[in-house]
């Protein structure tokens, strides 16, 4: 965890003032954040059978106007991040540290003038706004709440926000049942917009809409970044679209980040091998570059998050696991012939240019390996 | 097939609402229209909510009407009258007899005038109990939903005692204590009603406070109680319509069986509960008036009301649509598709009007 724990000042206690000089500090801080669903059981007397880990330490820090992508499959944790980060969930442990407060802890009171700067967009259009609320009291609803404008200053501001994003501001009065599932995402925008946030975090904005208007909405999220000098954590499990809109990107696998680099290095020399197996997956628009790409198949099923594998959480299906992934955890580190923001957490990095196998006889091969060694290991979850 | 006036005048309303709209959109702003105002239009369209609509309404002319219809046949609904309310042997007018529209009890009053006071306690008492425990019961049931845990342990646990208890016991034991009046009435009738719509409130908050938009409310910062009441409560609001106008009949129900049983508001105060309980005794030697006509009016209100929150579920239920859409056809073979159509559509509105 070289990259991400380094420059983050341990003496962060301290008044938010006495640390670094506002422009240089990252405007968002991640520090081991650990999220747990408790799953309880019995109807009057409720105990603890388990939980579900579904963020299990994961550190990063995002600069000023970067968009930071977050990618991985359904399950990996990264919309749960998504709501510890703007504390929607209350964190197991870890600490969120927003512009040098650390807001983790914050209570409600607290917490309000902190959710000012710092906004949401859902990733579903339809369940994201009350269907029986007109659009403009859903616009202006954070105006209110924060008691910014009222009566008819507020009407004009929600009216002029509806331009912003694109919308016709005489259906101020409409529901959202009468708009499409772009408009009412760029709604979800306009309500996101409306506190002029330093920070926005889209989870999964734009994967519920069509092609042609997603298109339409990412140039949005990309014009307004411009516009209103927005930071960005952009969660997305497309990959062409996080390639196109981010400054870096963190891949995430069951709850932890395995690989965090610049976008175009990601993209262009993964080193672990999720990151080489998800890449290959994507689809490439060039058909004569589809013909000759290789593709990775992984094999098995995510692992439960209840139960997670011992050691690397991905050893379990990684065509490269040796004995020793099942038994001790990588760290997050820059791995050799690397530029210093690449950091990866892997015993065994892809090489450049390396040809991945795919993974069924691997796995086999390295399940009978270390099943000699450590026999309570089972492939997946142990339930 | 042939019109009936209530339906002309139900599309010429939705005719008249798009008006509105249209005037409005002149105006500069856009007026989406409302679930409400669409179940309005579609409860506009149904026949059995006028018919339902025009029962109430009788009852409610009645009770306005109470003391007009006193002052004019002069019968009074308290005082017995054997000089001029019973005949030469001091039995009962049968209905009809000697000015006695519906006849007179066995001490000489007129069961009409009473029947129109009983209709202003049974009215009274059906329409603020429902209030009362439904208010009660929405805001217990959110706030039970929304916050969980033990507070929702303990409003459950209460919702389920007061559901499973024997409410008439419970009525008979607060009227010897406090002697029956009408607010202990509507106590009574609230308290004994409120959990069911709580219950109800509590499922439905369940669900919804799960929705991305309670999300999205919290994530903008609002608090618990803006939350509940500005952003899960309208999206409660159709069952609990539904429920309230469904509790009327069962809390008039209710007032006139702890009435009968001498319990509820008591005497000298007309009610159709104590009417059908003084008469009965007498009721055995041919005098059929008097339970017949304090039982057709209970019979009208209630069936009124259970009629209406049919009609109201039904038009608040989008899954019932095509039943409305089948409905608009057929006025549609008269010739009135567009105005009435187009109150249910919300973006074919305005053109067609």
């Amino acid at each position: 965890m070289a990259d991400t724990t380094a420059p983050v000042n341990p003496a962060s206690d301290e008044p938010p003032l006495a640390a670094a000089p506002a422009e240089d500090r990252p405007l968002l801080q991640v520090q081991n954040v650990v999220k747990h669903f408790p799953i309880k059981r019995g109807i009057f007397f409720k105990r603890q059978i388990g939980s579900v880990q579904a963020v299990e330490g994961v550190s990063l820090e995002v600069r000023r106007g970067e968009t930071l992508g977050l990618v991985g499959e359904t399950g990996c944790g990264k919309s749960t991040l998504a709501r510890c980060i703007t504390r929607l969930h209350p964190l197991t442990s870890g600490r969120v540290i927003f512009d040098g407060v650390d807001i983790s802890r914050l209570s409600a009171r607290k917490l309000r003038t902190h959710r000012r700067r710092m906004q949401m967009i859902f990733q579903d259009p339809f369940g994201s706004l009350n269907p029986r609320r007109r659009v403009g009291s859903i616009i202006g609803d954070p105006l209110a709440i924060h008691g910014v404008a009222d009566g008819g200053e507020r009407k004009r501001r929600v009216q002029e926000l509806m331009e912003v994003v694109g919308l016709n501001p005489e259906h101020y009065n409409r529901f959202p049942s009468e708009f499409s599932g772009g408009q009412r995402q760029r709604i979800g925008v306009a309500r996101a917009l409306a506190l002029r946030p330093s920070l926005i975090v889209c989870d999964e904005p734009v994967s519920a809409l069509d092609v042609s208007v997603q298109a339409q909405i990412i140039n949005l999220l990309e014009d307004l970044q411009g516009e209103f000098n927005l930071t960005y954590v952009f969660i997305a499990h497309d990959l062409a679209v996080v390639e196109h809109v981010s400054d870096r990107v963190a891949v995430m696998y069951l709850g932890k980040i395995v690989e965090m680099a610049e976008t175009a290095e990601l993209f262009g020399s993964p080193r672990h091998p999720y990151t080489a197996a998800l890449l290959s997956a994507s689809m490439v628009a060039d058909p004569e570059k589809a013909r000759s790409s290789h593709r990775v198949v992984l094999y098995g099923d995510v692992p439960s998050p209840i139960n997670p594998p011992s050691g690397c959480r991905f050893h379990t299906r990684c065509p490269k696991a040796q004995s020793i992934c099942s038994v001790e955890e990588p760290p997050l580190r820059v791995q050799a012939g690397d530029s210093a923001g690449h950091v990866t957490a892997c015993h065994f990095p892809v090489a450049p240019g390396e040809q991945l196998v795919s993974a069924a006889p691997a796995i086999s091969a390295a399940a009978t390996a270390f099943a000699a060694d450590s026999p309570d290991i089972g492939e997946g979850g142990r339930s | 097939m042939s019109l009936s006036p209530f339906e002309v005048s139900s599309a010429a309303l939705v005719a008249e609402e798009d008006q509105s709209a249209e005037a409005l959109d002149a105006a500069g702003g856009i007026l989406g229209r409302s679930p409400l105002r669409l179940a309005l239009a579609r409860l506009r369209s149904d026949r059995m909510a006028w018919v339902s609509a025009g029962m109430i309404l009788l009852m409610v002319v009645l009770a306005l009407i109470a003391p007009v219809l006193s002052s004019i046949t002069g019968h009074s609904p308290y005082n017995p009258d054997l000089v001029n309310g019973t005949d030469t042997f001091g039995q009962p007018y049968g209905p009809g007899q000697a000015g006695f529209l519906l006849g007179t009890d066995n001490v000489g009053r007129d069961i009409l005038v009473r029947i129109a006071y009983g209709a202003r306690i049974s009215l009274l008492v059906g329409m603020l109990a429902t209030l009362l425990a439904t208010v009660g019961g929405t805001a217990l049931g959110l706030v039970s939903g929304y916050y969980g845990g033990w507070i929702d342990a303990l409003l459950a646990r209460l919702m389920d005692a007061v559901l499973s208890f024997p409410y008439v016991l419970a009525a008979i034991v607060l009227a010897a204590v406090f002697g029956g009046s009408l607010p202990l009435t509507i106590g009574v009738i609230a308290f004994f009603s409120w959990a069911a719509i709580g219950r109800i409130v509590r499922g439905q908050t369940l669900s919804q406070k799960e929705k991305e938009y309670v999300e999205a409310a919290r994530s903008i910062g609002a608090g618990s109680f803006r939350i509940m009441f500005v952003d899960i409560l309208p999206n409660l609001i159709a069952p609990v319509i539904v429920l309230g106008t469904l509790l009327v009949p069962v809390a008039i129900v209710f007032e006139a069986t702890l009435d009968y049983l001498g319990v509820g508001v008591g005497p000298p105060t007309p009610t159709w509960g104590n009417m059908l309980a003084d008469d009965q005794g007498s009721a055995g030697f041919g005098a059929w008036w008097f339970w017949v006509f304090p039982s057709i009016a209970l019979l009208i209100t209630t069936l009124g009301f259970n009629l209406l929150g049919d009609s109201v579920r039904d038009a608040l239920d989008p899954r019932t649509e095509r039943l409305f859409a089948m409905r608009r056809k057929k006025v549609a073979g008269g010739g009135l598709d567009a105005s009435a159509g187009a109150g249910t559509e919300p973006l074919s509105g305005g053109t067609e009007a």
